[in-house]
């Protein structure tokens, strides 16, 4: 028997005969000849017009595969239609088996889809509403689930888990250090170089030392600390968490009777509360530094010009509006994270979706939050 | 030739463990369990077999309160779960013990802090105490010393089970929820595991409820048997019984292509023991 690859490709040769027409089926009809196959299949229907039987001979055939089988048995059926009998002669034993299981069976029609892409559009925009209602009610049940834990934990005090706290906050909270000095440091070197560049023009350099103050301290230094942790900590917490839920980890703490909200979520998100303030603070600092290197670079301003003008800058105020916010962005990276995390279902996509929900999300709403703290503070004009 | 143990001769004392009336259990519009009825006595082991996707493992887990009933009834230790405290839940779920079907083991913990975790978590011993009881359970599972100290990605398929046993077994309950434990197994491994359950259960006492498809281990650790079919529990009772039964769905399970080279295997061991009796 001839290698397939090596075995004519499919084609056909047709004659006529005393009843009809005989078709020969020559090469090899399996699925590598690909386009060719269709296209002798076709041939097959096209040379039969016009006679009453045709006749498929397939003595020459040196490999049939069900693509094959699959295309002479439609072939047939098309003919069938046309009230040509066909009659296959010369099949081995394996070709007839093949045949047979791939006996022409009509494809169910599709069932009529009415779609109009007003409508669709409405339909997409109205099922996007409603699972983002859907995912703010999920997020607020789960606060509220946290808060009512909360005050069971307070009861009991000695059962907090102070080891997995500590380690957290280690894994949450000092391994960042290096990406969040390294990135404020840029940030602020950068803030600080335009500040410098553009206020030169009104012969107001100096006053670039108040702007990367103020920018720093109230907005910049927090708002891309809690960035960076929600894309690095929340990231990892939910494939965390979510892992654990896809091998059932989860349910085995429950019929433990622990609760994983204890166990997982509270250390975790307690260690966020402790470490994001602090995490702001170095970030503030790695900040300011940057654009002093900034402003002496680009502006010529000494550091110790620098830094006696920031100390009128740098008041307690413009610091602890930054700072306050830091606790809450934690809250929120935290419930995120963890919801996201409980929320993932078996398979390996839910977890990649859950993960990149979790970090896009918690980086909107500390955005968002940035914004409301914005409003607030100027209302009681801080 | 096939040796298959025959099943415990332990008569099931008439103290149901685990009562479950009239239980509706559903997700969405979708109805699962249709108002079913099933006792666990003590004692026994119970297989529970199903068809795939019929809920058996539905079931399992809304017994142990990992999912939500619409309504019916559910009895352990003969209390309403409905009614208990906090503090009493607590309690009973101190008193039986899950093996998850992969295991569940938690993976950022060895195998010694698996079994510890339970103990550490519900009862005051000395870390000393802790230790020891530990290797005292890998010993009973079958598991080597040396297994102790690693984490569950360095074991293999057997050993996880056997893992998870230990730690199912952590705080010595009267109840023990098997969820397909031999399945994923080889032959000679699942084997093992029924005979380890059997030997298990006879020794410390234990009232199994197990979740399985292995003909197999019904046959030769099974007390009873619960079929579920449509939502209900269309059969319970000896193998006999459910092989004597006319429902379509247990003849095709138990007589067809598969279920019937066990049977006749089965029927020729009970002939060979009783020749060998008399």
């Amino acid at each position: 028997m001839a290698e397939s690859s090596s075995a004519p490709p499919p084609s056909i040769t047709a004659q006529n005969d005393a009843d009809g027409r005989r078709i020969r089926l020559e090469g090899r009809w399996t699925l590598d000849a690909s386009a060719q196959l269709e296209q002798q299949a076709q041939q097959i229907v096209d040379s039969a017009a016009g006679a009453r039987l045709v006749v498929l001979d397939l003595s020459d055939v040196a490999r049939l595969d069900t693509a094959g089988a699959w295309l002479i048995n439609r072939a047939r059926q098309h003919l069938a239609q046309g009230d040509v009998s066909v009659v296959i002669e010369q099949a081995s034993v394996e070709q007839d088996t093949l045949l047979e299981e791939a006996a022409y069976r009509p494809r169910p029609p599709a069932p009529a889809r009415w779609s109009n892409p007003i409508v669709d559009l409405l339909e997409e925009l109205g099922r996007t509403v409603v699972a983002g209602v859907r995912e703010v009610l999920n997020g607020l049940a789960f606060f509220g689930e946290f808060v009512v834990k909360l005050g069971e934990m307070i009861r009991r005090p000695l059962t907090f888990r102070l080891t997995s706290l500590v380690a957290q906050m280690e894994t949450i909270g000092f391994r960042a250090i290096p990406l969040i000095v390294t990135i404020n440091l840029l940030v602020g070197g950068i803030v600080g170089q335009q500040g410098i560049v553009q206020l030169r023009r009104f012969g107001a350099a100096t006053y670039a030392v108040d702007l990367i103050g103020i920018l720093v301290l109230r907005e910049l230094g927090v708002l891309l600390t809690s960035i960076m942790i929600a894309g690095r900590s929340g990231s990892a917490i939910t494939a965390e968490i979510g892992s654990m839920k896809m091998r059932e980890e989860i349910d085995a703490l429950r019929v433990m009777g622990l609760s994983p909200l204890e166990v997982l979520a509270a250390p975790r998100i307690f260690a966020l509360i402790a470490t994001l303030p602090m995490l702001t603070f170095i970030g503030d600092m790695s900040a300011l530094v940057g654009g002093m290197l900034a402003s002496y670079f680009y502006g010529g301003i000494s550091p110790e010009a620098f830094w006696s003008l920031m100390q009128s800058v740098a008041g307690l105020n413009r610091f602890l509006v930054g700072i306050i916010k830091a606790p809450f962005m934690a809250l929120v990276i935290g419930l995120i994270a963890v919801n996201d995390g409980f929320g993932v279902q078996g398979s390996a996509e839910s977890l990649g979706r859950q993960v990149t929900a979790s970090v896009v999300k918690s980086i909107f709403m500390v955005i968002l939050l940035d914004g409301f703290f914005a409003i607030f503070f100027a209302a009681i004009d801080f | 030739m096939m040796t298959l143990i025959a099943p415990a001769e332990t008569a099931p004392e008439k103290e149901a463990l685990i009562r479950v009336r009239d239980l509706y259990v559903g997700f969405g519009e979708r109805l699962v369990m249709k108002g079913l009825d099933l006792d666990v006595y003590r004692g026994e082991v119970l297989g529970f077999v199903g068809g795939s996707g019929q809920g058996k493992s539905v079931l399992a887990r809304t017994i142990l309160g990992l999912l939500q009933k619409r309504s019916g009834r559910i009895e352990i230790f003969g209390e309403d779960v409905d009614k208990l405290a906090q503090a009493e839940r607590r309690k009973l779920e101190q008193r039986w013990g899950v093996l998850f079907q992969n295991g569940a083991l938690f993976s950022s913990l060895t195998v010694r802090q698996n079994i510890q975790m339970p103990m550490r978590e519900t009862r005051d011993l000395s870390q000393r105490f802790m230790d020891e009881l530990a290797m005292l359970k890998l010993d009973l599972v079958g598991l080597k010393p040396d297994a102790a100290d690693k984490f569950p990605s360095e074991l293999s398929g057997g050993m996880v089970k056997r893992a998870a046993l230990a730690r199912a077994l952590a705080l010595d309950p009267e109840l023990v929820f098997l969820d397909e434990p031999t399945s994923g197994l080889d032959p000679i491994g699942a084997a093992e595991f029924d005979e380890l359950i059997a030997t298990l259960q006879k020794t410390l006492g234990l009232t199994v409820f197990m979740v399985t498809h292995d003909l197999d281990s019904l046959y030769s650790i099974c007390d009873r048997v619960a079929a579920l079919a449509e939502g209900k529990v269309i059969a319970a009772g000896t193998m006999e019984t459910l092989l004597a039964s006319d429902h379509p769905w247990l003849r095709s399970y138990f007589h067809g292509v598969r279920g019937s080279r066990l049977v006749a295997a089965f029927d020729g061991e009970d002939a060979d023991t009783a020749k060998q009796s008399t």
